[in-house]
């Protein structure tokens, strides 16, 4: 032991564990799989802080939490002010508590870390978040300042979310569009139940109505209103419309009955609730042999969606090695921790059909990896004649989304990037067009709740600095 | 929520028509483009293509034919009930160009979506030769509408019990080896009589549009459920579509994605009827 181990004894609580759902009991169920800390385990990991003078964490945290500051207030059990520290900057702590990426984000940068492991920061965030809502806690505040301008959000994923949450609370009337039947976009249709509860969902998208905020539901932006028209009611636009258009890889048989993309098998589950089918009435797709094509969170929701809806044996297939691949690591151990299988370093190449056309099995190619790429991963390369067959009834393609192109088409003034997203200036969040401003996938191509919500902070900060001027 | 103004039935207790109040959306669609619609909370989303707007712009129809647990409890409504959500408008809109002399060829409750294309040519100047056939007299809808609209109208059953005894392409053959003035055909119907029109234009080198309908979630381009191959390459009906050059459409693969949920369709009907 260090003197400063000596120093400081609180670095001897080793990190708190939060209770789970045993695996074999919970691939029979949708229900969550975390239980979330109870107080003594909170304030025992709050303990853990060391309350650095200049906090790394809050820098790691794309919308500057006072991190430090909330899990000293935990550590005084002080739960309902800690909850109300974090809401400060956070508009859905319940949300980012459960779905952030901490690892690479505020726990990467804890000091502690160095030696041991970083304070659960993700965990104590869902702990006061789940707190203050079920202690019915949760108070809207009263907003001094109206102003009468207008703004239009475009999306209510969590990047809608957030800037509408900030611009509501800086007196703005702010309405959201959702093209959906629901509110929440890839909260709802995306991530599964047992890793986001919809009723967490909703009682956040409750909590900025009660703010204030105006959602109209079923608006398709670009056909019903063009962004132009949307400028003649509305002072500013934030387009918020996520990456709504699935890749697939154009390859031989992809379009075979019961091959899916990896959004079409969660809307149906997630939005569409086809798990309880024929309760509800849009059917499940079903297999014995799944396999799932992709290496990121989605890849994983998608197997443990699989799993839990009667597959006997799912199978994630990546192109390059467990190292490489982009989901979190929680993500991937709960995979396997409930017994889904990884064909790493594997490609298809062809699906194969039986006489109806459905699909009966992928044709796969070996890869080895090579020289990085310009992600700097080491990018895999097919080995020659390791072609072998694999049998499946269900694949799932989970290999990312590109733009979605409704709004482009009706807005041609809208300046794409080389990519096809819209360009933005970083700082602000701006576009080509004045008064229109646009963040998260949209922007960045497919990434995560948190860099969404971030950019939807940025450019509730541009909107607000212009409108005011 | 979206009020049902009015409700009639147009064939045989099967088809029906409804003009739903929608100011937003009639004021915006044009004809080609569709909805999408959820009946209940526990409901699937279905896309419907439009088939007419009201002159003040508030009230959309359309028309569908009960196949299916959803367009049965469309059916139990009635005027002054309310469908939970309606989106859109979706989709492409139509081309409408003045070419000349244009076919439109429709089947079954396709005659609805072409009604409202065929309102848009004849607008634009063309003169219009029309071809709408149903199986069976009682199941042909629209007939008074289309003649209204068209120079000629030849009209079909399968079993001979109204028109002429036949299929749609029987006429067709005959007009476009007589008149090579015909510049585009339009058809819409069920993807066989689509597919079998398209083998006849095809050999004359006709240009000839089609409105595909495969199984839809969002409508919106983010599932991609609806993908349809298009010489040979992936397209999203809802965001590229629903309208495609028919002479480039995979049919066959249409009908086998199309077939994918005959049996949970029927599952779901007997569970409603439990």
């Amino acid at each position: 032991m260090s003197k400063q181990d000596n120093k400081n004894p609180k670095v001897k609580i080793p990190r708190q564990k939060m209770p789970e759902q045993d695996a074999t009991l919970r691939i029979l169920n949708f229900m969550e799989v975390p239980y979330g800390f109870t107080s003594e385990l909170a304030v025992l990991e709050a303990e853990r802080c060391i309350q650095c003078k200049k906090p790394k964490c809050v820098d790691g945290c794309p919308v500057n939490i006072d991190i430090p500051e909330f899990i000293k207030l935990i550590s005084e059990e002080k739960f309902d002010e800690a909850a109300k520290k974090v809401k400060e900057r956070n508009i859905l702590p319940a949300v980012c508590g459960r779905v952030c990426p901490q690892e690479d984000q505020c726990e990467e940068l804890c000091i502690l870390s160095v030696k041991d492991e970083p304070v659960a920061i993700g965990n104590l965030e869902r702990f006061v978040a789940d707190y203050e809502r079920k202690m019915g806690l949760v108070k809207a505040p009263i907003i001094s300042k109206k102003r009468n301008q207008k703004i239009a959000v475009v999306g209510s994923g969590p990047g809608g979310l957030t800037c509408a949450g900030d611009l509501i609370q800086l007196g703005y009337a702010v309405t959201i569009f959702e093209a959906l039947h629901q509110a929440g976009g890839v909260l709802v249709y995306g991530i599964p139940e047992f890793r986001l509860p919809k009723a967490i969902v909703n009682f956040e998208i409750e909590y900025l109505q009660k703010l204030g905020c105006k959602i109209e539901l079923n608006h398709i932006i670009g056909n019903l209103y063009t962004v132009d028209e949307l400028l003649e009611d509305f002072n500013s636009v934030y387009i918020g419309v996520g990456a709504g258009l699935p890749r697939f890889m154009n390859i031989t048989g992809e379009n075979l009955c019961n091959v899916y993309s990896a959004n079409e098998y969660l809307t149906r589950i997630n939005l569409m609730k086809a798990y309880k089918f024929p309760e509800y009435d849009t059917p499940m797709p079903h297999g014995n042999r799944v396999a799932v094509i992709g290496g990121g969170n989605v890849a994983m929701d998608c197997a443990r969606n699989a799993l839990r809806t009667g597959a006997r044996e799912v199978t994630i297939v990546y192109r390059r090695s467990r190292k490489e691949m982009p989901a979190r690591n929680e993500e991937i151990h709960h995979a396997e921790q409930e017994g889904i299988n990884f064909k790493l370093l594997t490609n298809p190449v062809k699906y194969i059909g039986d006489k109806s056309n459905w699909v009966k099995g992928m044709e796969c190619i070996q890869m080895e990896l090579g020289e990085p790429d310009e992600s700097g991963r080491r990018r895999p390369v097919p080995i020659e004649g390791s072609n072998f067959v694999y049998d499946c009834d269900l694949a799932i393609v989970a290999i990312g989304n590109g733009p979605n192109p409704i709004i482009f088409h009706t807005t041609p003034d809208l300046k794409l990037n080389k990519w096809d997203n819209i360009d933005v200036n970083p700082e602000t969040m701006e576009t080509s067009k004045e008064f229109v401003y646009a963040g998260g996938d949209i922007v960045t191509g497919a990434s995560t709740v948190i860099e969404a919500m971030g950019a939807g902070r940025i450019a509730a900060n541009s909107i607000h600095k212009k409108l005011s001027k | 929520m979206f009020e049902i103004l009015s409700k009639s039935e147009m064939a045989a207790g099967t088809i029906i028509r409804f003009d739903i109040k929608a100011p937003k959306i009639a004021k915006k669609i044009k004809p080609g483009q569709f909805i999408i619609l959820r009946t209940s909370e526990t409901g699937e989303r279905i896309p419907i293509t439009v088939a007419d707007v009201d002159n003040l712009g508030e009230t959309i129809a359309i028309i569908f034919q009960v196949v299916g647990k959803t367009t049965a409890l469309l059916r139990s409504l009635n005027v002054g009930d309310f469908i939970k959500d309606v989106v859109g408008p979706l989709g492409k809109p139509a081309v409408i160009e003045n070419l000349g002399t244009v076919v439109v060829v429709g089947g079954g409750t396709g005659i609805a979506i072409l009604h409202h294309i065929t309102k848009a040519l004849k607008k634009s100047g063309n003169k219009i030769i029309g071809i709408i056939g149903a199986r069976e007299k009682d199941m042909l809808i629209l007939e008074d509408e289309m003649r209204l609209l068209c120079d000629e109208l030849v009209v079909t059953t399968d079993d001979g019990s109204y028109g002429k005894k036949g299929f749609v392409t029987d006429p067709l053959k005959r007009y476009i080896s007589d008149d090579d003035s015909i510049k585009e055909v339009y058809t819409i119907g069920p993807i066989i009589m689509m597919k079998n029109v398209c083998k006849i234009t095809e050999k004359k080198k006709i240009k000839t549009m089609v409105s595909l309908n495969p199984v839809m979630v969002d409508g919106t381009g983010m599932c991609g459920c609806c993908r349809v191959s298009i010489d040979n390459e992936t397209k999203f009906c809802c965001v590229d579509g629903p309208d495609f050059e028919g002479h480039k459409v995979d049919f066959e693969e249409l009908e086998k994605r199309n077939a994918m949920y005959l049996k949970d369709e029927k599952e779901s009907l007997l569970f409603s009827v439990k």
